[in-house]
């Protein structure tokens, strides 16, 4: 009996775990190490031109200007687009929950289009929006009687274009999670709510966001997660300027890897993102669960 | 569980079934970039007829993947025998020892020789000595301008000197009122402008053989200076790039002039329609004083032999071939790209192309940019970085050249390393 119980286990998880491990493991392995060396193009032409340099690109990293800002550029991002994308989302989500909403498929159809539509597509049409001189955002502007801003081209202003773009392709997403959470809350306590007199902000205090704990911890997670690995929008919209104002860390890594081929330094600085990411998550765990419990 | 292993194996015999070739066929195999790509398949049915035991199979990649394609094709065993190289790259390859050096095979070519190619162009191709590379089309930037708006200054002649350059765009920026329109675009994120107004006042960008940055030097300061002030005094606008379109700008006279190159001729002429048509022109680069002719770029694409291909005989029978004069002509009619080859210059479609002449006239005056498989690392994130830094005052000149310096030091550390250590 155990033994056949073992054959299904190789069976079934085998496959899964093999693949795992050859396409994940092995190579995040390899990467590890290869952040300790000088891994460049001259490594992948003679493998005796790579030097072991132990700590020496973490050492380079902590003293490079370019990824510090890349750094804070990144935690910009993260700390204003991330909340922002969570607030929408769960407003969104009570503004399609409730009961007097019609048309309610259309809206969650319209809300939802950006998540699915193609990125790079989705960032040419706002360069056009963008557009100093021609784009809509600024004609807009121009109405209320605020004027013109270089939207990508100005330094200060690049990473909120950025983040506006970001919030309203990512909102849909997380809404839609949130609409689930939703209408997994008890009818009865609304009612009994409602019964006791409570106000509309006593109710959304203390029954709709305890009971949706579980969803926005999943949600701002996921979310963060996400965000923290932001590449394309910059990518496509600025290419990290002007002045490395847009530049994101893994913007950074893929141009140390990928253009330069300073595999080691890039490496290194996967494995830097990758702790923030574990601490992070560490962090709103610790937060959130309280209140799970 | 014994099925496993046996249809990877099943695998990968059809995968290994799949690159023989029968023993009395050659296949060649090329890889060309974008446009290229696509045309140099409308070339091959010629060569395979005055080769019949060859099969030629190109293959078409984009630009923006093609470094990184080659580069893994590299590590993979995988290059094609003929591959085509944008000619900043040829270090890299070079340093990868991935491409076959020619040396031998020009001495014996009829077809090939260095008196047939501009000179600058086919430095490029050359590193201490050891030709890596046969230019295959060529390209290089000069100054596209409107020429009514330079006669309603006062100017009947393109820019000669650094001095009429300024000259002509105070007086421009002067007509075209205080901020709405700008003189030149020089863009404030790229590196060419900054690195063609070095070059023509003789800065060595690296020295001590090219082991070390040499931006600090008083040539490189100088231009470098010269540039900023079309920026800072609003002659040149600068933060326009990401969204503007060029030649709309252009046609607008948002800009009057613009360094660019051949590829923008067909563009230009799309916008510059109707009585427009005639009021724009090319002309060669200013250079810092009379007697100094301006440089610019010596750019392009070279093809060159992989140093794994199987065929090398073959395969440099296909580079002759593309690079005999007819079929470079054949070439430009399919592509638009400029022939390497000199003597298809004398053809009328450029003796009589108004816009041709500043092209032909420059390629005598072209520099390649420092041959180390770093230079585009340098180029692309250091130079135009503080570049840009300089001109919107986030830094002084001093500053920004000498913390350029530190870090171009810093990324040269492993070429000092090689040199010394493999040599």
């Amino acid at each position: 009996m155990l033994k056949s119980n073992r054959t299904t286990l190789i069976l079934f998880l085998g496959p899964a775990i093999g693949a795992i491990v050859l396409f994940f493991f092995i190579p995040v392995l390899m990467a590890l190490l290869i952040s300790f060396t000088d891994f460049d193009i001259y490594g992948l032409a003679d493998f005796s031109n790579v030097r072991f340099t132990g700590f020496k690109n973490y050492m380079l990293l902590i003293s490079d200007p370019v990824f510090w800002q890349a750094i804070k550029n990144t935690f910009y991002f993260v700390v204003v687009a991330g909340p922002l994308s969570v607030i929408v989302a769960l407003y969104a989500a009570l503004l399609l929950n409730n009961k007097l909403v019609r048309f309610k498929a259309i809206f969650r159809l319209t809300y939802f289009i950006p998540v699915i539509t193609t990125l790079v597509a989705v960032a040419i049409v706002w360069r056009f929006i963008y557009h100093p001189r021609f784009g809509i955002l600024n004609y807009i502007l121009d109405f209320l009687g605020i004027s013109a801003i270089d939207w990508l081209g100005d330094p200060f202003w690049a990473m909120p274009a950025i983040i506006i773009m970001s919030v309203w392709k990512t909102f849909g997403y997380n809404m839609i999670i949130f609409i689930a959470g939703l209408q997994n809350i008890p009818v009865q306590l609304y009612e009994a709510a409602a019964i006791e007199g409570a106000g509309r902000w006593q109710i959304f205090r203390n029954i709709t966001l305890p009971m949706l704990a579980p969803t926005t911890l999943f949600v701002s997670l996921i979310t963060m997660i996400g965000m923290f690995q932001i590449f394309a929008e910059p990518y496509v919209m600025t290419n990290g300027g002007p002045l490395n104002q847009t530049l994101s860390i893994v913007l950074y890594m893929y141009e140390n890897g990928f253009r330069w081929w300073n595999m080691g330094y890039s490496a290194a600085i996967a494995f830097i993102l990758f702790v923030f990411l574990l601490i992070f998550t560490i962090i709103q765990f610790k937060i959130q669960k309280p209140e799970n419990v | 569980m014994r099925i496993f292993p046996s249809l990877i194996l099943l695998l990968l015999l059809v995968a290994t079934g799949c690159t023989t070739v029968d023993n009395d066929r050659v296949l060649l195999k090329i890889w060309a970039l974008g446009a290229e790509g696509e045309n140099v398949k409308k070339l091959i049915p010629a060569f395979e007829k005055e080769n019949p035991s060859v099969t030629v199979k190109v293959q078409m990649f984009p630009w923006t993947a093609a470094q990184e394609k080659l580069i893994t094709a590299f590590a993979s065993d995988n290059l094609p025998d003929v591959f085509q190289l944008g000619n900043t790259w040829i270090p890299q390859f070079s340093s990868l020892e991935s491409i076959q050096p020619l040396n031998k095979l020009i001495e014996n070519s009829p077809v090939i020789k260095k008196e047939n190619y501009f000179e600058g162009i086919w430095e490029t191709n050359v590193i201490d000595s050891v030709v890596f590379g046969i230019p295959w089309y060529i390209d290089t930037r000069v100054l596209f301008y409107r020429t009514d708006v330079f006669e309603r200054v006062g100017y009947n002649h393109p820019p000669a000197t650094w001095e009429e350059l300024y000259d002509v765009s105070l007086r421009i920026k002067k007509t075209v009122g205080i901020d709405e329109k700008y003189a030149i675009y020089l863009p404030a994120n790229e590196w060419a402008s900054f690195v063609i107004f070095g070059l023509q006042n003789g800065a060595d960008l690296l020295k001590e053989n090219a082991c070390y940055g040499n931006f600090s030097s008083p040539e490189f300061k100088s231009a470098f200076e010269y540039l900023i002030k079309f920026h800072k005094q609003g002659l040149a606008p600068i933060g326009i790039s990401q969204t503007t379109n060029i030649y709309q700008a252009f046609s607008e006279e948002y800009i009057s002039m613009y360094i660019s190159g051949p590829w923008n001729i067909r563009e230009f002429k799309k916008w510059m329609t109707d009585s427009l048509s005639d009021k724009w022109m090319t002309a060669e680069l200013p250079g810092p004083d009379k007697n100094t002719p301006g440089v610019s770029l010596a750019g392009g694409s070279s093809l060159v032999v992989s140093k794994q291909s199987l065929h090398k005989d073959f395969a440099w029978k296909l580079v002759e071939f593309l690079s005999r004069p007819e079929t470079q002509l054949q070439f430009y009619h399919l592509v638009n790209d400029l022939p390497a080859v000199k003597s298809a210059w004398q053809d009328s479609i450029f003796v009589n192309d108004p816009y041709m002449q500043a092209f032909f006239n420059q390629f005598h005056h072209v520099v390649p940019t420092p041959k180390v498989a770093e230079w585009e690392q340098i180029a692309f994130s250091k130079v135009q970085h503080y570049a840009e830094f300089a001109i919107r005052g986030a830094l002084t000149v001093d500053d920004a050249l000498a913390k350029l310096d530190s870090d171009v030091d810093r990324i040269l550390e492993k070429r000092r390393w090689i040199l010394e250590n493999k040599n």
